[in-house]
């Protein structure tokens, strides 16, 4: 029976384990939360949802129905608090050649509170493998962000949808894309008071990305339903949504107490003389996402030129036996998710393409795509943002880099090297290595740099995809290591 | 026309240059990737006297070892303060045996490096323990060496080559030389790259565990092989660890030619508030891909000497490929083969701290001028590499 590993257990990993279990594998599916459900469903609260929660809790019905038929199904292995915190070549098949597809990899996971002390190791050795490990917000720094009280748009939501609790009592939400509106709708609920929602895309820009094919947004229903209700929402609370502005500072005495907001030109440069300073408590920051790349890279999938893992009709990477679906192959929403976890878990099954079943999902898909490129077209990232930028201004907030010290050391070393340079400036070397400020330090670097950065590495790269204490690493281990067993090892350590 | 091309812009051909160019030789660095891209940027940046047997290598290392105080001190001076410090810190280094076994063999070689000049101070435990609180007390035997250092190898090659183009050095990346352009005696008069050809009188060599891929391009055999080496980061901590503590067998892993992963646990804390943990070696061609097992001996090899880091978080891993020599020396020379023709190259897992007397003796040796040391143990000529010098058939 072919053994199928799903890691992650958003919207696409619960697809992807229901499918490849339909189709009679061995289904694994672990997800580093306490709970399942992924970005979106995660924060659920485990009754049913009031009438008035209904447009929060998008699909609450279906992931309901796929949780329960999971826990039911005996095939499937359901793992929460499970990280995966590195994956390398199964030794036994190392030198077995490109030309073998199952028992390639060993998946290395800790199980277990982050925290806690008792972390079990485990070391899974799949058949297949399906990557569902989604995205995180991106946030472009401003003055000011390293202060308490600024938020992640999506750390934000978290503790709105599932404690019930608001960031702040007078919050302002500043980024781009459909999600700030969630976000926004979320924060009511829980009890805040939204000052404003600043889109940072001009309202032209919006227009061209939305409104020339309506018809494809109806393709997509869910999504053009869900829209069209946090707009009812916007409205019925008077929260000002604005386009072509921006949060550009926030200052206040050891945490946030006024936000200073910029109309933004085109290009999401601030428009001088446009500045207004408004008193909030905390500020909710979203650009977008970045999708979580470190184990596709460490089994060489291929990526595309907009940065997410490269799949076929079948959701199949580059690297045999791996597949990948949800947010890590471009930012699509639940449905896109759902749609592409199915084909990858009917694909890693050993499912043929031409089953009807699949069909419906490809069809969901490709509207799914659609979305996708218009949220792109419509919110992508402009590069003006970097003038609102001061030398002052902390780009790693870990390592306390300011943007003076990128550009000096820019100026001074005229390296078109990214590793020398964050080795020489310390920007995305600490502890969240490189997660939130990974893709700006890449950004302004690369536009410092006479021709551009020209070395291979990226800020995507991680072997280690998450901190693991030296005794847990350690182990137990005996020097020279045994080779584990193959097939499904575990041992306490 | 340029007198000296130097091919690679790690920290030997940065030191190279700048030397060169001091000189007054013109001089241009060529790097196929960026500045700081390749092996001076993935490992750590020890200069250790404590790791060499009497010998040559450890001659060289004494040798640079005198030049780095007054080099991190001209080098502040030149580049000013808006330039990243090097880091250089004299903060020497505890050699300790962690199995009974370990404890002669370990005070025996401490005493022939004393024979050979190095400061090698055999102390007690209690000494040991003063000097470092949280090591593991279950020790055979301690060595201290005051004269080991470290300096963070990225910023001292961006910062060699710096101060190079103060001094005139043009540098070049993102270019790939692809050849080599000589006369009809044979002698050299420029490169190939990838963008065109490059006039010059001379080409040194400095491309590390490259360097025999160029050799080749050149029509010449040159046998040095990759040797990767991995480290682990963990994330800050207040300072616990004081010196580059190692254990005993890091020296038999570094005299080794065993191809065969060894691991030795060098723990040292950094400026920025990390420790590094390093270094495994295994000789398995330019494959960087990861392998748990040797990040979990070189985890278990650390917390025998700390254990007190049992609780403390790794968050990166990274790893590069040493330049390694057959016979564990550097080529530091002429190329009789090919007149004009220089490697500066080989260091294996000593390169940054060598790479500045390198520098010395190849500066030396193209201007005619008396070397401080004796370079015939680093020619191409030397005994011991001669059967590495002919094609397998
Ligand atoms: C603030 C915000 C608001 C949004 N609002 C909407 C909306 O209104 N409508 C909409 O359609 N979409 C919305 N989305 C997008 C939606 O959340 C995603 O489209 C969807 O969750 C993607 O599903 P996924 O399965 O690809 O990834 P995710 O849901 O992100 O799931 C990935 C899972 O993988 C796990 N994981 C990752 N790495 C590892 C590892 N190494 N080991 C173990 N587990 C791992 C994570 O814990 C996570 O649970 C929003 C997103 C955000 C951030
Ligand atoms: C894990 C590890 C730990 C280490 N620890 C230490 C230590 O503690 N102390 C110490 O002293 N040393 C240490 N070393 C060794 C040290 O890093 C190397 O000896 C040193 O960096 C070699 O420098 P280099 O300039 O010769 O080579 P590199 O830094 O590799 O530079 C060679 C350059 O040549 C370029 N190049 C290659 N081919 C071409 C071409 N065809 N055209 C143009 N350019 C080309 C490459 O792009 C590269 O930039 C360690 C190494 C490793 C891997």
């Amino acid at each position: 029976m072919t053994q199928v590993l799903v890691i992650g257990a958003g919207p696409a990993g619960l697809a992807a384990a229901t499918a490849a279990s339909a189709l009679g594998a061995d289904v694994t599916v672990l997800d580093s939360s306490y709970d399942l459900g992924g970005q979106y469903w995660r924060h659920l609260p485990s009754t049913r949802p009031t009438a008035s929660e209904g447009i929060l809790l998008h699909g609450f019905e279906r992931f309901r129905e796929l949780r329960e038929r999971l826990e039911n199904d005996s095939q499937v292995r359901i793992l929460t608090l499970s990280q995966v915190w590195a994956i390398d070549r199964n030794p036994d098949t190392r030198n077995a050649g490109d030309s073998s597809v199952g028992d390639r990899w060993r998946v290395h996971v800790l199980q277990g509170v982050p925290d806690g002390h008792d972390r079990l190791a485990l070391t899974i050795i799949p058949d297949a493998i399906v990557f569902a490990t989604g995205a995180h917000d991106r946030t472009l720094p401003f003055t000011g962000w390293q202060l308490p009280g600024v938020f992640s748009a999506g750390a934000a939501q978290a503790l709105a949808k599932g404690e019930r609790v608001a960031v702040g009592s007078r919050v302002v939400v500043s980024g781009a894309g459909p999600f700030l509106l969630p976000v926004a709708a979320s924060l009511v609920q829980a009890g805040a008071k939204v000052l404003g929602v600043y889109e940072a895309s001009t309202i032209s820009r919006l227009a061209s990305g939305w409104l020339p094919r309506p018809w494809q947004l109806l393709g997509a229903p869910g999504k053009a339903a869900e829209l069209v209700g946090y707009v009812g929402n916007h409205l019925r609370n008077r929260i000002p949504y604005r386009t072509g502005r921006a949060v550009i500072a926030a200052e206040g005495d050891g945490r946030v107490e006024r936000v200073v907001v910029a109309r933004l030109d085109a290009n999401w440069a601030p428009i001088v003389g446009t500045t207004r300073t408004i008193e909030a408590d905390a500020v909710c920051i979203g650009h977008g996402f970045t999708p979580r790349l470190e184990l596709p890279i460490a089994v060489g999938c291929a990526l595309s030129a907009e940065r997410f893992v490269a799949v076929d009709h079948r959701q199949a990477t580059s690297s045999p036996g791996v597949y990948a679906a949800g947010e890590i192959t471009g930012i699509g929403g639940v449905d896109a998710a759902l749609a592409e976890g199915s084909i990858a878990g009917h694909s890693a099954a050993g499912g043929s393409d031409d089953e009807a079943a699949m069909s419906r999902q490809r069809r969901l898909r490709a509207a799914s795509t659609r979305f996708a490129a218009r949220i792109e077209a419509a919110h992508g990232i402009r590069p003006g943002w970097s003038q609102w930028l001061t030398p002052d201004t902390l780009i790693c907030r870990c390592e306390e880099v300011s943007y003076g010290r990128l550009c000096d050391t820019s100026a001074h070393t005229g390296s078109a090297g990214l590793r020398s340079l964050k080795l020489s400036t310390r920007a995305g070397l600490g502890i969240c290595q490189g997660r939130v400020c990974g893709r700006t330090v890449e950004d302004l670097l690369g536009r410092l740099a006479a021709g551009g950065l020209i070395d291979t590495t990226s800020t995507d790269r991680r072997p280690i995809v998450s901190p693991i204490r030296l005794g847990e690493l350690a182990g137990g281990t005996v020097l020279p290591p045994a080779p584990p067993p193959p097939g499904n090892t575990e041992e306490r350590e | 026309m340029f007198d000296v091309v130097v091919i690679g812009a790690g920290i030997v051909g940065a030191a190279c240059a700048r030397k060169l160019a001091m000189l007054d030789r013109s001089v241009l660095v060529i790097d196929s990737g960026s500045t700081a891209g390749g092996t001076s940027s993935q490992g750590e940046g020890n200069l250790l006297l404590s790791d060499k047997a009497p010998g040559p290598e450890l001659v060289l290392a004494q040798y640079a070892r005198r030049l780095w105080p007054q080099l991190a001190a001209d080098l502040a001076d030149e580049l000013g303060r808006e330039f990243p410090s090097i880091e250089f810190d004299p903060k020497g280094g505890l050699v300790v045996s962690t199995t009974d076994v370990g404890a002669s063999p370990l005070l025996a070689f401490a005493a022939s490096q004393r024979a050979a000049g190095v400061d090698a101070q055999s102390i007690s435990i209690a000494e040991a323990l003063e000097r470092e609180p949280d090591l593991n007390p279950a020790i055979g035997a301690a060595v201290f060496y005051p004269e080991d250092a470290q300096v963070q190898p990225a910023i001292a090659t961006e910062a060699l080559l710096a101060s190079a183009r103060l001094h005139g050095v043009e540098v070049r990346q993102g270019v790939e030389v692809t050849g080599v352009m000589v006369d009809g005696s044979g002698s050299v008069v420029g490169v190939h790259t990838g963008r065109g050809d490059i006039p010059c009188g001379a080409v040194v060599i400095a491309a590390g565990p490259w360097s025999a891929r160029v050799a080749r391009s050149f029509g010449l055999l040159v046998p040095i092989r990759p040797r990767r080496g991995m480290v682990l980061v963990t994330s800050r901590m207040p300072h616990r660890i004081f010196h580059k503590v190692y254990d005993a067998d890091y020296v038999g892993a570094v005299e080794s030619g065993d191809a065969a992963l060894q691991t030795s646990s060098v723990v040292e804390s950094t400026a920025a508030g990390t420790v590094l943990i390093g270094s495994s070696r295994e000789q398995i061609g330019f494959d960087d891909r990861l392998n748990v097992d040797v990040l979990r001996q070189l985890a278990s090899k650390a917390l025998r000497l700390f254990p007190f880091l049992h609780e403390q978080p790794v968050m990166r891993a990274y790893g590069g490929f040493r330049p390694y020599m057959p016979d564990h020396l550097p080529l530091i020379s002429a190329d009789l083969r090919m007149p004009g023709l220089w490697h500066a190259t080989g260091h294996e897992g000593a390169g940054i701290g060598l790479s500045i007397a390198t520098a010395e003796m190849i500066g030396a040796a193209m201007t005619g001028t008396f070397a401080e040391i004796d370079a015939s143990p680093f020619s191409l000529e030397r005994a011991s590499l001669a059967p590495f010098l002919v094609e397998a058939a």
